[in-house]
């Protein structure tokens, strides 16, 4: 019994050990990466990615998933830019626009899948060309932003010690994060999450209201990926097309490298913040090595990657304990008669 | 005496799934403080009328009166708001979520905007005392027994403040003890003036707790009785439309039990064991017999089949099939020693919901004779035929994916893939759950049939006439311990239920 109760919590175990790992080697073979502007920055340079993140993890909690993250980021970094230096509007309301059309963006996703019953990856992959194509038909070059309330956004932030400030974009990625672990604790939307990833047909049989909750939570994940194209944007100070392509597959790799299992039922918004971390830790020790090339970073993402599927692969079987035993000798039998 | 009050009315209700009129013109009344027993053959529409009163089927006709006024769900959701709160056939819970979770689903205690923790959890252990199950709330429900998980699902239907309590076979994987329980918790609710509706195969149980019977059969009304006024015959006689005569003979066969203690052993078991399923045993099985397994909920009846059939490590002990010792180190290796094991719980370990009841029939055969030599569509089609039959499956057509077909003709499906399969040592693991009178009967006669031929058979089976009614020899179960085995002499409900409550002591 006591086994089985770790058992749930080791993916999040092996997560935080890795970051460590990591931590520990960096800090040992490279002065000054053991410092706290280091580690502030990794919240900086990953605030967009770590925002998206906290969405899919709901996303995948759920059973599904979203390839459209990148191209919303970068749909929405154009739109802001095309609104503030083309039609001379605030940012201000440019943001809020943005924020709304990023979470209608995602009901509607939300919707198609739920009444439709599309499989979410083909939804999400229309709306990835949809955001992207639309991001080009506004511009076909990068923007750059420039307008006094942006920068005062991105100066805004506190100074933690002499020599290192907090800028708005990593606050509100902390923000959004605590936002996440509450949702998935404390309230009944987080906890349904849960279910419908657990078992979709038992949670309709109980009662739980799983299609407002599955369009709540593209609508959630919407509206983050607009609010990480905004902070994009102030951490780039440009709308460009053709950015973050491929994003969907580095917040897929944080959020599973977090503890979350693919098929959904299982995870943790705090497993997702390590997983992030991990990923902009493992650039920032490839950035202090100096002569690997940066696609380095990719293998040993992908080398992770693939360690922590095998984790999980073992894991998810020895969890329906009893259950998933017994089915293996039944699925061995299945794949000979088949 | 129940008041005259009807809350939930069904007049004229329909419902047709493509090729099955599953109800046609349905009447049914349920009145307050009342347990109303809703009684059929697999297939006979009984979950199809609670899921179209819960909304989770549209009705294609007909009308439904809550309190006389016209009412209906349009989803699941919906009932619990209304009054209704529900079991259903199949164990419906969130496998990698907390038992205590798993009751609060959906309406958690909340505090300060937040869901409560720690009164929930405290609230669930004492919710599920009610039924006297004393078990860990936190840990996942995918770790407890099936018989467990059922619990956990009556305590959260229980749980919420209904007016109308639905439970869609909810004894179906219980002991006599845990049924009891259940029963003392209906009568209190009875008795505040809720009104339950109550689906079984058991018949004992319809006479020990129900007031009203109404019987289905092929999706049509048949008649509503109250139990003082229908005996038992006369009730199989209305569920099955046959004369009791008919269902008597079907009976008989089971008299001459397979009892071949002569014949060559087929397995032998010394001192096989595993800390925390089952204390070290030894067992001996022949060829052309049946070994009963008796015990309670949790005595180690599915511990053992689990691990005589490479599921489970055991720990200790020898296993001698034919003589030889063997080791079985995996499912894999069981079947190629002839080993054939038909699971407890159909939902997860047994049914391919997606593929056809044919496929689903023949799989476990063609694994053993391998797939470079296909069975021939005909020779699948004759021993599927012949099962069907047998059984009297209730499908529209062998084609028919296995998903769609009532929860006893699935069970009836797996109890048929093994029972083709022809292995030399079968291990039946309540075998006849969920299944209706008739067909029970039925598929004791297969049992008993095929050990004739020389299959070893082990029968585990929480219904204690079915394990007297098989059995050549019955092995006792307590506690994870064998306490006894009886001679085919000394097989009878008092024996083993002397066995059974034996002290430790003595
Ligand atoms: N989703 C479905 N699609 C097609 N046919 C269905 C579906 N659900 C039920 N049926 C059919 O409707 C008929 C009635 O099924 P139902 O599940 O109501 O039987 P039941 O009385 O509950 O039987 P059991 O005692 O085996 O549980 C069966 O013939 C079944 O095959
Ligand atoms: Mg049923």
């Amino acid at each position: 019994m006591k086994i089985r109760l770790n058992q749930k919590n080791i993916p999040l175990l092996a997560t935080i050990a890795v970051f460590f790992l990591i931590y520990a080697a960096g800090s040992f073979l490279y002065p000054g990466f053991f410092s706290l502007r280091v580690f502030v920055n990794l919240f900086i340079d990953n605030a967009f990615v770590g925002i998206i993140a906290v969405g899919m993890t709901f996303v995948i909690i759920s059973g599904e998933i979203d390839l459209s993250v990148g191209s919303v980021v970068a749909f929405v970094g154009v739109l802001i830019a095309t609104l503030v230096q083309d039609y001379n509007m605030h940012p201000l309301p440019a943001i809020l626009l943005c924020l709304v059309l990023g979470a209608a963006f995602g009901c509607a996703m939300g919707c198609l899948i739920h009444f439709f019953k599309l499989p979410s990856f083909l939804v999400t992959l229309v709306g990835m060309f949809l955001a992207r194509g639309l991001a080009f038909l506004l511009s076909l070059n990068s923007i750059p932003i420039k307008h006094d309330f942006f920068e005062a956004l991105t100066d805004f932030g506190f100074q933690l010690t002499r020599k290192v400030w907090i800028p708005s974009i990593a606050i509100l990625f902390v923000a959004v994060v605590l936002l996440g672990v509450f949702l998935s604790h404390f309230t009944r939307f987080g906890r349904n999450a849960y279910a419908i990833g657990g078992n979709q047909q038992s949670a309709i049989l109980m009662g739980l209201p799983v299609g407002k909750t599955k369009i709540l939570i593209f609508t959630l994940d919407g509206a983050l990926c607009a609010l990480a194209g905004i902070v994009y944007s102030l951490y780039t100070m440009s709308g460009y097309p053709l950015a973050c392509v491929g994003l969907e597959l580095d917040v897929i790799a944080a959020v599973v490298i977090g503890g979350t299992l693919l098929t959904g039922g299982v995870g943790y918004v705090e497993g997702t913040l390590i997983g992030v971390l991990i990923l902009g830790l493992i650039q920032t020790f490839i950035t202090f090595q100096g002569t690997l090339s940066s696609w380095w970073t990719k293998i040993a993402v992908g080398v992770l990657l693939f360690v922590f599927i095998l984790l999980q692969r073992y894991l998810s079987s020895a969890y329906s304990g009893r259950e998933a035993r017994g089915r293996d000798g039944k699925k061995a039998a299945q794949a000979e008669a088949a | 005496m129940p008041t005259t009050d009807a809350i939930l009315e069904v007049r004229g209700l329909s419902k047709t799934f493509p090729g099955v009129k599953a109800l046609q013109d349905v009447d049914f009344t349920l009145k307050k403080g009342e347990i109303h027993a809703l009684m059929g053959q697999n297939g006979a529409g009984k979950s199809t009328l609670i899921k179209v009163i819960t909304g989770l089927y549209k009705k294609d006709g007909g009308e439904m009166l809550l309190d006389g006024k016209p009412f209906e769900c349009d989803s699941p959701e919906e009932a619990p708001k209304i009054g209704i709160s529900t079991v259903y056939q199949e164990v419906n819970l969130i496998p990698n979520l907390s038992v205590a979770e798993n009751i609060y689903l959906g309406r958690q205690p909340m505090r300060f905007g937040a869901i409560d923790w720690k009164t929930l959890n405290r609230n669930a252990a004492e919710a599920i005392k009610k039924l006297d199950l004393d078990i860990d709330v936190t840990q996942p429900v995918s770790s407890y027994s099936i018989a467990i998980q059922q619990l956990v699902a009556i305590t959260r239907a229980l749980d919420v403040k209904a007016r109308i309590l639905i439970l869609d076979e909810p004894t179906s994987s219980l002991d006599a003890a845990e049924t009891a329980r259940l029963f003392d918790v209906l009568r209190k609710l009875k008795s505040e003036g809720i009104g339950i509706v109550f689906v079984t195969h058991f018949l004992g149980q319809v006479y020990d707790i129900s007031d009203v019977i109404t019987v289905l059969r092929n999706g049509r009304l048949v008649g509503v009785k109250s139990v003082d006024e229908l005996p038992r015959l006369a009730l199989i006689e209305m569920m099955l439309g046959k004369s009791a005569d008919e269902v008597e003979c079907v009976e008989k066969g089971a008299g001459e039990a397979g009892d071949a203690v002569d014949a060559e052993c087929f397995l032998r078991v010394q001192g096989l064991g595993r800390r925390g399923a089952i204390r070290p045993f030894d067992m001996e099985i022949h060829k052309g017999e049946v070994l009963g397994l008796a015990g309670l909920l949790g005595s180690g009846r599915t511990e053992i089949a689990r691990l005589l059939f490479g599921v489970d490590k055991a720990q200790e002990g020898r296993i001698f099939v034919k003589g030889q010792e063997a080791r079985l180190t995996s499912p894999r290796k069981a079947i190629s020693l002839g080993f054939a094991l038909c699971p407890e719980d159909r939902k997860s370990e047994g049914i391919i919901a997606d593929l056809t009841v044919r496929e689903n029939i023949v799989l476990a055969l063609q694994a053993r004779t391998g797939i470079f030599r296909r069975l021939s569509p005909k020779k699948q089609e004759e021993i599927v035929d012949r099962y069907i039959k047998a059984l009297d499956i209730k499908t529209s057509s062998p084609e028919q994916k296995v998903g769609d077909l009532s929860g006893g003709n699935q069970q009836k499906v797996i109890v048929a893939r093994w029972l083709a399969s022809n292995p030399d040592f079968l291990i039946l693991d309540e075998p006849t759950r969920g299944i209706d009178v008739g067909a029970k009967a039925e598929i004791e006669n297969l049992i008993l049939h095929l050990s004739r031929e020389g299959m070893a058979v082990l029968f585990i089976s929480s219904e204690l006439a079915e394990v007297i009614e098989c059995s050549g020899r019955v092995a006792v179960l307590r506690d994870r311990v064998k306490v006894a085995e009886l001679p085919r002499e000394a097989i009878n409900e008092s024996n083993i239920m002397k066995a059974i409550a034996q002290t430790e002591g003595q």
